[in-house]
């Protein structure tokens, strides 16, 4: 393979990487605090939708960004409610909200479809995105692609090594002793919830706005689930969520490379590789069951209501 | 201002059957809102959405087509929910059930016999059962979480479905169209009434009984109940949880299956790359909305059934997108699960924060 070549595919996965570990930050905080949303996936496909018109109506892709966070964010706003205040169950809540963001986003999209959108466009730095081979992959990307690698980091930071991440984990670990030391369990819980919609959103809008820059109903493709299967996948580490992130992005745009090879496999076998990848990363990091179960937050999808 | 959950000494009998009305009036309120949104007379709109369906025979008739499938698969998940075991793949188990059955016609289409057609059924209820048994036995075999792989799995059925139609299995006939052979008329489900019926209904009936006699009249049904309420007391009690698991998945997947054959059988009439407008996801509202009680979901897969039917009416009258459709069977879900804290909960409204217990702190 010549070194274009194997730029283009290493460029690719990148794009394919960063909506996943986007979404599956957001995912990893809101199940730190304890609270299992499975609504990813809906709230991904609407910020794609949000994105992707708001993009298109103002022109700029930076207000799309925006819109898709916010997008996402308003859609955990009922979960947040149902299983917080209500005590709903989370399993179903979160249900409820995929079904709902598919749903409402079909509707909101039906009148883009087939139109043109707004490319987020790469940095260029002059000198550095100039440099053969390396400053294209690390000095040329798009804003989005650093912020996911900043947030991780941040993330990563935030949860281990100040308060602020003490209490996160205290609230997803015990919530009743983190409630009896007088913090608000349901108030932290609310916050996670909420950074996790608004990530869930931008990772959509990077669907919609640089991965494939156009508007197709279902486009998170099952993308939010994969999320949810890479924060199980990572033990709820950040810094393995990159890598795991990255590998499944190789994995899935390795099935394209190979399709494009011209070698006699169908088509549908290489589009359902990740599914099968994901299921298969799921059994084998859940065999090693004493690791999974001491890593899982211990307060993850139960309901808490303070006694007063 | 804000709200306060104060627990029901005991759950509220009332409210178990009220709450999942006033979530279907919610929604017709929230369905109206939505209307309005986007510019619709809210009125006309929901007259035609959620009454129209209800006024003609041939619109009966039809609401009871798209019940079928819904009240199979609703009736197993509210079991499998019950035990506390979230399958989600219903959709992928519907397909696989589907293609598993469509062997006869496609391999064996000249075989004309009684026995045709419950062959087709028995091989749809297997590749069901196939298919939901993979999440259930690496749940429990390696603890992979069987949400993400029931699910997983619905993508992975649909494209060996979409590759099977365009592939190996199209019709050579077919002027190139991705689909199988056509069904021959021993082939599919037998049709009674206006022509429209068809003995999938009776299935459905059947096995909503019959599950309905399970969990409130044998020993099965009430392990089911012990294991998802207080799993601890059912190991205690000798339950396997492992072994519900496989169960539960079993028959739910079974029931998909079923479900799956029984509609490419009798209203598709062949394969082809989309079978289902999403009935095995719908079917998980029908369950909750018919509180996991094999004969409410009777009810409740009617009631969804309509806005299948309402759907399609209010695009031809109005121009609603049919996409409304999804909309309000999530906004169902979501008044459905948040009515169902009143059983528990009595909702308390505060007017000013305390302010003693604000010192407190």
């Amino acid at each position: 393979m010549d070194q274009s070549a194997l730029l283009a595919v290493l460029l690719t996965i990148v794009t394919a990487s960063t909506p996943l570990l986007l979404a599956a930050l957001g995912e990893l905080v809101t199940e730190r605090a304890g609270v299992l949303n499975l609504g990813v996936e809906g709230m991904m496909v609407m910020g794609a939708v949000a994105g992707f018109a708001v993009a298109l109506t103002t022109g700029s892709p930076y207000l799309g960004i925006l819109a898709a966070a916010a997008a996402g964010a308003l859609l955990s706003v009922p979960f947040g409610f149902l299983t917080l205040n209500l005590v709903a169950n989370q399993v179903a809540t979160g249900l409820a909200l995929t079904l709902l963001g598919l749903g409402l986003s079909g509707l909101i999209g039906e009148r883009f479809v087939g139109q043109p959108g707004v490319r987020l466009s790469k940095l260029h730095i002059p000198g550095l995105s100039d440099i053969p081979f390396v400053g294209p992959l690390l000095f040329g990307q798009d804003i989005l692609v650093y912020l996911s690698i900043v947030l991780a980091v941040l993330v990563s930071w935030v949860v281990f090594r100040t308060r602020l991440g003490l209490i996160l984990r205290a609230v997803g670990d015990n919530h009743a002793s983190a409630h009896a030391l007088g913090y608000s369990v349901v108030r932290v819980r609310w916050m996670a919830v909420l950074f996790g919609g608004a990530l869930a959103g931008l990772g959509g809008g990077y669907l919609s706005l640089a991965y494939t820059p156009q508007w197709i109903e279902n486009m998170t493709a099952g993308r939010g689930w994969i999320a949810l299967a890479l924060v199980v996948f990572s033990s709820w580490l950040p810094s393995r969520l990159v890598i795991g992130a990255y590998l499944f992005g190789a994995v899935t745009i390795l099935g394209f490379f190979v399709q494009g090879l011209g070698v006699g496999v169908p088509a549908q076998l290489l589009s359902s590789l990740p599914y099968i990848v994901t299921i298969a990363a799921l059994v084998v990091i859940s065999t090693r069951r004493g690791r999974a179960r001491a890593d899982t937050p211990a307060c993850l999808g139960q309901p808490f209501v303070p006694d007063r | 201002m804000r709200i306060e959950l104060e627990k029901r000494p005991e759950r509220s009998a009332t409210m178990a059957w009220a709450s999942p009305l006033i979530a279907v009036l919610a929604t017709v309120v929230t369905g109206g809102l939505i209307f309005a949104a986007i510019g619709k007379p809210p009125l006309t709109a929901l007259w035609i959405f959620f009454l129209e369906p209800f006024s003609s025979l041939w619109s009966l008739e039809e609401l009871v087509v798209k019940a079928t499938p819904l009240i199979l698969i609703g009736v197993g998940l509210s079991v499998a929910y019950r035990a506390n075991v979230w399958n989600i793949g219903a959709e992928g188990q519907f397909t696989f059930g589907a293609l598993m059955g469509a062997i006869v016609p496609i391999f064996f289409n000249s075989w004309q016999s009684p026995l045709t057609l419950v062959a087709m059924l028995a091989l749809g209820v297997l590749g069901g059962m196939i298919w939901a048994a993979i999440p259930a036995l690496l749940k429990i075999k390696a603890g992979a979480n069987e949400i993400l792989v029931s699910l997983m799995l619905v993508y992975v059925a649909q494209l060996l479905l979409d590759w099977l139609v365009r592939g190996p299995w199209r019709d050579p006939k077919g002027y190139n169209f991705p689909k199988s052979v056509g069904f021959e008329d021993w082939q599919t489900m037998p049709v009674f009434g206006g022509g429209r019926l068809n003995l999938g209904i009776v299935l459905a009936l059947v096995a909503a009984a019959a599950l309905a006699i399970l969990m409130r009249r044998t020993m099965k049904g009430f392990e089911v109940r012990v294991l998802g309420e207080a799993p601890r007391a059912g190991r205690f009690a000798g339950f396997s949880s492992d072994r519900m698991t496989l169960f539960v998945f079993l028959l739910s997947g079974g029931l998909a299956g079923l479900a799956g054959i029984v509609e490419v059988a009798s209203t598709v009439g062949q394969l082809q790359p989309n079978i289902s407008p999403g009935y095995g996801f719908t079917a998980i509202i029908v369950a909750f909305l018919g509180r996991l009680d094999p004969i409410g979901v009777v009810v409740a897969a009617l009631m969804l059934a309509v806005s299948y039917l309402g759907g399609e009416a209010a695009q031809v009258a109005l121009g609603i997108s049919d996409k409304a459709a999804r909309v309000f069977q999530g906004v169902l879900l979501f008044w459905v699960l948040a009515c169902d804290t009143l059983i528990y909960y009595r909702l308390r409204i505060v007017r000013t924060a305390p302010v003693a217990e604000e010192g407190a702190r």
